[in-house]
């Protein structure tokens, strides 16, 4: 299967990944629309939508449809290059993070006289946890360039306001992320799994405080509430994607999701063991049905970490813009510096 | 300035603790609250499968009545809509021709006769004043309409089904606050 220097069948087998992985994450984010309004309902003493199907399981396929169907505007005065690039990028962006994360261990098929071995990870590079945060910066380009390209002030000044959080608060995720790299000594998704899989906890019992940092700026990488200050309705009307219709609406509103989806991903995996499933050992099981308790495992963490994003937002009020500040500022970084100092420190006393 | 009661309360207005700063434990008191709630009773009530009785005093849309013999009790005598204090009634009288006598009860009936629902403040007074029994309020309410025109019940909307050619009809829509003297 080796031709012009190319290994054809890993081709074909990166591109069902891809495909699989994509088709996943979509349809995991519309069920998480479905989900929060469900969540909302139950958390406030309501039913929720429960008229399309049983249970309201159709919803999601009812609210893309809507979306599908609206007229699409794009204002006079916006430029238009940028209008259309903005909610594109968002769903880039949010997309892209999956390509790092290792959804499995491995599996193994032997059809048609093909034995392979096929690892769940849509690429291993061995700086992962850089590739995840070169990707979230990016996605603040999604926001400001919406924001921007939209010709309208308060578009701009939620666009504005999404890009300052954004960025302050990378500095705290990142500051908390480097006490848990210098633990693992890795930045590859796969070795900080295996890492947590072979015989030592999880890596929160080690880093409680950075994972609590870890996850207060999670909420704010993900525009999400109590930090969702550009698209604060009261404020600014609907935010950055207030002259947005359609499905650059939905594109918007559905990157939300996804994003919320992959960092639920990336939180199970760095601190709570990826697709470890506690108190089984992997390796006594087959290769299949270890991926397969894996896959669940992880799911199982993912669903637990996406209901806690809802649950925090129909219960916090929004943050104000200078309660964001401060609380970034000098509340998050400080801590996330006193937990690198200690972990560096203990990292060194215990080397003697 | 004086109090106009004790209750007043003055507000605390001291820096916030480092305990409150962190906000941490009140955010943890909330979603204990909102968790709590997980396990309430909804209240909610599916409207189109289950529906809310009516209390025994409400009052309803309007249905001009028949005896039993299917005959239209009223006589267009214009009692409830001299009654009417929206001005929400009209009608038209007729006399009533030889053969007839089985479709009205007395010699002068309503050749037309209206009520505006969206004049109608169901005070139910029509019904206090008619002296024939023919009009009474029942349990229903006047579903929406896209069109003012859609509001003005005629009598085809308003007369109950004959008891006699549609008994099981005439059932549904008598209610239970039906007039029952003859």
């Amino acid at each position: 299967m080796t031709l012009l220097a190319i290994d054809w069948g890993m081709l074909v087998e990166k591109l069902v990944l891809i495909g699989a992985i994509i088709s996943v994450s979509l349809l995991i984010a519309m069920y998480s629309t479905y989900a929060e309004r469900k969540v909302a309902a139950i958390l406030q003493d309501r039913v929720g939508p429960d008229r399309a199907g049983p249970w309201g399981i159709f919803q999601p396929l009812a609210d893309g449809g809507k979306l599908f169907f609206k007229e699409e505007i794009i204002p006079n005065t916006s430029n238009k290059l940028l209008f259309v690039m903005g909610p594109c990028l968002a769903m880039l962006t949010a997309m892209m993070t999956s390509a790092v994360i290792p959804w499995g261990n491995q599996i193994h098929f032997n059809l048609f006289g093909i034995d392979r071995y096929i690892n769940l990870q849509i690429a291993d590079i061995n700086i992962g946890v850089l590739f995840i945060f070169g990707v979230v910066s990016l996605g603040v380009y999604g926001i400001m360039i919406g924001g921007w390209a939209s010709n309208n002030k308060f578009s701009l000044m939620a666009a504005m306001r999404g890009a300052s959080q954004v960025i302050s608060y990378e500095l705290a995720m990142g500051i908390s992320l480097i006490a848990l790299l210098m633990l693992t000594g890795s930045l590859s998704m796969k070795t900080i799994v295996e890492q947590q899989i072979q015989g030592r906890l999880w890596n929160v019992a080690y880093q409680p405080l950075g994972f609590l940092l870890f996850f207060i700026c999670a909420f704010a990488e993900c525009n999400r509430a109590p930090f969702d200050l550009s698209e604060a309705e009261n404020e600014l009307n609907f935010g950055y994607h207030q002259e947005y219709s359609s499905m650059k609406l939905g594109f918007y509103l559905f990157a939300e999701y996804i994003n919320m989806f992959i960092s639920s991903v990336i939180m199970a995996t760095l601190y709570f063991g990826g697709y470890d499933m506690p108190f089984v050992n992997e390796a006594n099981l087959s290769v299949n049905v270890a991926a397969i308790v894996g896959i669940v495992a992880l799911m199982a963490k993912v669903f637990i970490f996406i209901f806690i994003f809802m649950w925090v937002r129909w219960t916090l009020p929004r943050f104000r813009y200078d309660q964001l500040m401060n609380l970034g500022w000098k509340s998050l970084i400080p801590l996330a510096l006193i937990n690198m100092f200690i972990t560096g420190a203990v990292i060194l006393w215990r080397q003697g | 300035m004086q109090a106009l009661t004790n209750r007043g309360k003055s507000v605390e207005r001291k820096p916030m603790t480092l305990l409150e700063r962190l906000y941490l434990p009140a955010i943890f008191k909330g979603m204990a609250i909102t968790f709590s709630h997980i396990f309430k009773k909804v209240p909610t009530i599916r409207y189109p499968e289950q529906k809310r009785p009516f209390a025994k005093v409400s009052r309803g849309l309007q249905v001009l009545n028949r005896d039993e013999e299917g005959r239209e009790r009223c006589t267009a005598c214009g009692l409830c809509a001299v009654a009417c204090p929206a001005e929400a009634i009209t009608m038209e009288a007729a006399e009533r021709q030889r053969g007839e006598e089985h479709l009205y009860r007395e010699e002068k009936y309503a050749a037309k006769y209206e009520i505006n629902m969206l004049r109608c403040i169901f005070c139910g007074l029509c019904e206090e004043a008619c002296p024939k029994d023919a009009i009474y309020l029942s349990e229903t309410f006047a579903p929406s309409n896209l069109q003012r025109k859609g509001f003005i019940y005629g009598k085809e909307d308003l007369l109950i089904p004959n008891p006699l050619t549609h008994p099981e009809e005439y059932n549904k829509a008598k209610g239970e606050k039906a007039p029952t003297t003859k």
